[in-house]
C-alpha cells in the first residue's frame, strides 16, 4: 500500500503533498494541545512499537501469517491527532530509511494511511464503542485498511494507472481479507492489552456530534463511491470533474501540455487531481458547516 | 537490522556528506520532481539521470553495488504494475514506470546515505516541518532498534516453544506495548530529572556555506537540463 | 550539614501497596553510600523521592532546601539521577546534545551549555566522541555518557541506580574508578556487592520499605548473607 516514486502522475502526488502538509499541521498542533512537549517521548517511542510488531506473526489460516497495520490501535490508544503524527512519522522512517514508499507521492501515502486510515480507523471506535465496542473495534481495523487502500487505488486510476475491472475486484478481494485480518488483531490486542493494564485505552468520549456522524457517513460513502467509480469506469473521475474543475486550476500545469508531452493521460490525471481537490474541499466546507451549526 | 548499513554509510567522509542537509534535500526533490515529470518515451533522459546518479555515487565514495541493491527493493512492486501496463499495451510506459521507480529510490538513498538522520531532522525542522512531528521523527529512530531488538527476542522465546497461537501473539503484542509505554515513561522521568520543563531545548543551526549553494544550483540545473534537452 | 535529609518518609503505590513505610536517612557532603535489599524493598521507589519524580508522605530536604514544587527545579539541578536503562537516560540525537539537555533546561545560553558538555564528557573520557549518536556506544560508554549527562548539571549529589547492570566486568572497574574519582557525594543503588565494597564506606539495607539496618558493607553482608555463595 506504500506507493512508491513513479506511479503517480505530478498533478496527484502535488496536490496530495498540498493537502497532507495543512492536514499535519492542524494534527500535530492537536497531539500537542497547546506548546507542551511532554508526549513526544510517548508517541515516538509508540512508532517504534508499531515497527517492531509487524515482526509479530499472527498465523491466518494454514500457512499464511498477517501483522499489525496499527493506524486504529493507535487512534484507539493515543486519540486520532497523535496516531496521525506517529502514523506520519513511521511512514517517513519508511520511505527514507527502508525504501518503503516515495518522497512525492509520501503526501499520497500520508493522506491514506495515516490521515484517512486512522480517522476510518478511529470513527467507529467513537460513534459505536459505548453500546458495540468489540464490533466497534474491530470495525476500526477493517476500514482503517480498507480506505486507505481505496484510496490508494483512487490515486493510481487518477494518474492514468489502467485498472483493468477483473484485476481490481481480485486486489479489492485481497485487501479485503488483509483488513479482516487487520480488525481482528486489532480487537485482539486491544482485549490483551486491557487485561494488562485498562488505563491504557483512552474511553470514547461520552457525547457524540452530529457533525462526526456526517462525516463518518461522507467518508465511507466517499470511499465506497471511490471503489464503485474507479471499477465502473477507468475515466470515472475524469467525467466527474472535468466540467466542473475552475479554468484555474488548469493554468499552472498547462504548461505540460503546450509541450505536447504525454498529453492525453496528463490531461486525465489533472483531471482526476482536481476532481479529488473539489471533493476533498467539499467535505472540509461540509463538516465546518455542520459543526458550526452543532456548536 | 537492515538500516545498519545507512546509517554507517551515512557517517562517512566525502564532498556530498559535507553538504548542508537543506542543499541535499532541494536537490534531490529537484531531481524527484524531474524524473516524475519526464516523458515515458524518452530514454536518452533516463540514461541522463542513471549518468547524474552514477556522478553522486561516486563523488559520495559510497559502495556501488550495495547501494544499487537497496534500492533494488522498489522494483517487485514497481514490476507488478509494470506488468498490467504491458499487458494494457503500453509498453513505454510500463518501462518507463521500473526507471522512474528505480532511479527514484536510488536518489533518495543517495540523501540519507550522505546526511546523518540528525541532521536531516534538523534540517526539515528548518524548512517548517512542525516541529512536534520531527521530535517523534527522532524518538522514533532512536528507539526502533531498542524495542526492534525487544520484539525480536520475544520471537525467538516464542518461536523456541513452537508457532505462536493467534491469541499468544495478541498476547505478545500487549506485552511488547506494555514494555514500550513503561520505555516511554522510562525517558519521560530521565528527561524530569534533568529538568525538562516542557520545551526541548533548540539545536544549533547549520551553517550555509556558499559550496551547498553552488550544488543545489548545479543538482538542480542538471536535473532541468536532463528532462528538457535529452 | 547533611546534602540528603529525609525524615519519615511513606509511600503507597496507586495500587494500594505500602512502598515506603517511614524511611529515616542522611547523607554527608563527599560521602558515599550503598543502598542494598532485595527486589521490590523500595531502594528505586526511594530514589526517586529524591528529586521529586514521586510524591510521598514525610520530609526531604536537598542541600538545605526542602523539596516544594517552587524548589524543584534547583533540587533538580543539586541531584542528579543516573538510571539503570541508560538507553532510556540517552534520547538527544548527538552526545553533545544529549549532555547539554540539562544545562538548557537550566535556562543556560547555548554556547555555555555546550561548553559545559564538553567538560563533562572530557571528564568520563569521552570527549573525541562528541558528535556520535547514542546508539553506536557501548554499553560502557552509554553508562558513561548518562553520567557525564548528569555532570554536565554540575550536581552536589550523584545517585546511581544498579550503575553495574550489563556492564562487562572491565566496563565494571573503569566506572568504579570514573565514580573514585568524582568529588560528589553519591547513592549507589546496587546488588552489585563486590562493587558497594569497592566504594561505599557506608550501606543502608531496605527490607519493605524501611531501612532495616546500617553499617559497613561488610557488616550489611555478614548480617544478611548478602553473597551470592
Amino acid at each position: 500500500m506504500h506507493i512508491p516514486d513513479g506511479f503517480l502522475s505530478a498533478p496527484v502526488w502535488g496536490a496530495f503533498d498540498v493537502l497532507a502538509l495543512p492536514a499535519l499541521g492542524i494534527a500535530a498542533r492537536r497531539a500537542q494541545r497547546g506548546l507542551d512537549e511532554r508526549n513526544v517521548p510517548l508517541l515516538g517511542v509508540m512508532g517504534a512499537f508499531v515497527f517492531a510488531a509487524q515482526m509479530i506473526n499472527f498465523p491466518v489460516g494454514p500457512g499464511t501469517s498477517g501483522h499489525l497495520v496499527g493506524a486504529a490501535l493507535l487512534a484507539i490508544a493515543l486519540g486520532p491527532a497523535a496516531a496521525s503524527v506517529v502514523m506520519t512519522s513511521i511512514l517517513a522512517i519508511q520511505a527514507l530509511v527502508f525504501q518503503d514508499g516515495g518522497i512525492l507521492s509520501l503526501g499520497a501515502n500520508i493522506f491514506n494511511m495515516a490521515i484517512a486510515g486512522v480517522l476510518a480507523g478511529y470513527l467507529p471506535y467513537r460513534l459505536l464503542a459505548h453500546a458495540h465496542r468489540a464490533s466497534a473495534i474491530f470495525l476500526g481495523g477493517v476500514l482503517s485498511v480498507l480506505v486507505s487502500a481505496a484510496f490508494a487505488f483512487a490515486e493510481l486510476a487518477a494518474s492514468g494507472v489502467p485498472m483493468p475491472r477483473r484485476l481490481l475486484l481480485l486486489s479489492m478481494g485481497f485487501f479485503l481479507v488483509g483488513a479482516l485480518v487487520e480488525g481482528a488483531i486489532t480487537l485482539a490486542a486491544v482485549g490483551a492489552m486491557e487485561r494488562l493494564n485498562p488505563h491504557w485505552l483512552r474511553a470514547p468520549e461520552q457525547k457524540t456530534s452530529p457533525a462526526l456522524r456526517w462525516i463518518a457517513a461522507a467518508a465511507l460513502l466517499l470511499a465506497v463511491a471511490g471503489i464503485l467509480i474507479a471499477s465502473r469506469y477507468p475515466d470515472g473521475i475524469e467525467h466527474l470533474a472535468a466540467p466542473s474543475a475552475p479554468a484555474w486550476l488548469h493554468a499552472p500545469l498547462a504548461g505540460y501540455r503546450v509541450h505536447g508531452i504525454e498529453s492525453p493521460w496528463l490531461r486525465r490525471s489533472l483531471a482526476g487531481a482536481a476532481g479529488l481537490i473539489l471533493i476533498y474541499g467539499a467535505c472540509l466546507f461540509a463538516g465546518r458547516l455542520i459543526s458550526r451549526r452543532s456548536a | 537490522m537492515r538500516y545498519a548499513a545507512i546509517e554507517q554509510w551515512s557517517r562517512q567522509q566525502s564532498v556530498l556528506h559535507r553538504r548542508d542537509a537543506r542543499a541535499k534535500i532541494g536537490a534531490l526533490l529537484a531531481f524527484l520532481i524531474a524524473v516524475s515529470t519526464t516523458a515515458p518515451a524518452s530514454r536518452i533522459a533516463f540514461a541522463g539521470y542513471a549518468l547524474l546518479l552514477a556522478a553522486a555515487i561516486a563523488a559520495a565514495r559510497l559502495p556501488f553495488p550495495a547501494l544499487v541493491r537497496r534500492a533494488a527493493l522498489v522494483l517487485p512492486v514497481a514490476a507488478g504494475f509494470a506488468l498490467v501496463l504491458w499487458f494494457s499495451d503500453e509498453r513505454a510506459r510500463a518501462v518507463a514506470l521500473l526507471e522512474k521507480s528505480f532511479l527514484s529510490a536510488v536518489a533518495t538513498l543517495l540523501l540519507v546515505a550522505t546526511t546523518p538522520m540528525p541532521e536531516l531532522l534538523r534540517a526539515l525542522e528548518i524548512l517548517h516541518l512542525p516541529r512536534l512531528l520531527v521530535l517523534v521523527i527522532h524518538f522514533l529512530y532512536r528507539y526502533l532498534f531498542v524495542i526492534s531488538g525487544q520484539a525480536r527476542r520475544m520471537r525467538l522465546a516464542a518461536s523456541s516453544r513452537g508457532r505462536l497461537q493467534f491469541r499468544s501473539a495478541a498476547g505478545a503484542l500487549a506485552v511488547l506495548f506494555a514494555r514500550s509505554w513503561e520505555r516511554a515513561s522510562g525517558i519521560y522521568r530521565a528527561m524530569l530529572a534533568r529538568g525538562f520543563s516542557g520545551q526541548f531545548p533548540a539545536l544549533a543551526p547549520p551553517r550555509w556555506r556558499a559550496a551547498d549553494a553552488a550544488f543545489f544550483i548545479a543538482a538542480v540545473l542538471a536535473s532541468v537540463a536532463v528532462r528538457v534537452a535529452l | 550539614m547533611p546534602v540528603i535529609r529525609v525524615r519519615g518518609l511513606r509511600y503507597r503505590y496507586p495500587d494500594g501497596a505500602q512502598a515506603l513505610d517511614g524511611v529515616d536517612f542522611d547523607l554527608e557532603p563527599g560521602e558515599c553510600v550503598a543502598v542494598l535489599g532485595a527486589n521490590g524493598s523500595g531502594k528505586t521507589t526511594f530514589v526517586l523521592h529524591l528529586n521529586g519524580l514521586l510524591e510521598g508522605e514525610g520530609s526531604i530536604e536537598i542541600c538545605g532546601l526542602g523539596l516544594k514544587k517552587q524548589n524543584l527545579a534547583q533540587i533538580r539541578s543539586k541531584i542528579g539521577l543516573v538510571f539503570q536503562d541508560s538507553d532510556e537516560q540517552l534520547f538527544m540525537p548527538t552526545l553533545l546534545e544529549d549532555v547539554a539537555f540539562g544545562p538548557m533546561n537550566l535556562g543556560m545560553p547555548r554556547e555555555q551549555a555546550v561548553a559545559r558538555a564538553q567538560k563533562a564528557l572530557e571528564l568520563v573520557g569521552m570527549g573525541a566522541l562528541l558528535h556520535k549518536a547514542p546508539y553506536h556506544l557501548s554499553s560502557g560508554e552509554k553508562r558513561r555518557a548518562a553520567i557525564a549527562g548528569v555532570l554536565a548539571m554540575e550536581p552536589e549529589i550523584l545517585v546511581l541506580d544498579e550503575p553495574t547492570t550489563s556492564l562487562d566486568p572491565p566496563g565494571q572497574r573503569e566506572l568504579a574508578d570514573l565514580l573514585r574519582a568524582l568529588p560528589q557525594a553519591k547513592l549507589l543503588v546496587t546488588h552489585d556487592v563486590f562493587f558497594a565494597r569497592a566504594l561505599a564506606s557506608r550501606a543502608v539495607f531496605f527490607d519493605r520499605g524501611r531501612i532495616a539496618a546500617e553499617g559497613t558493607v561488610e557488616e550489611i553482608v555478614a548480617r544478611f548473607n548478602w553473597t551470592q555463595r
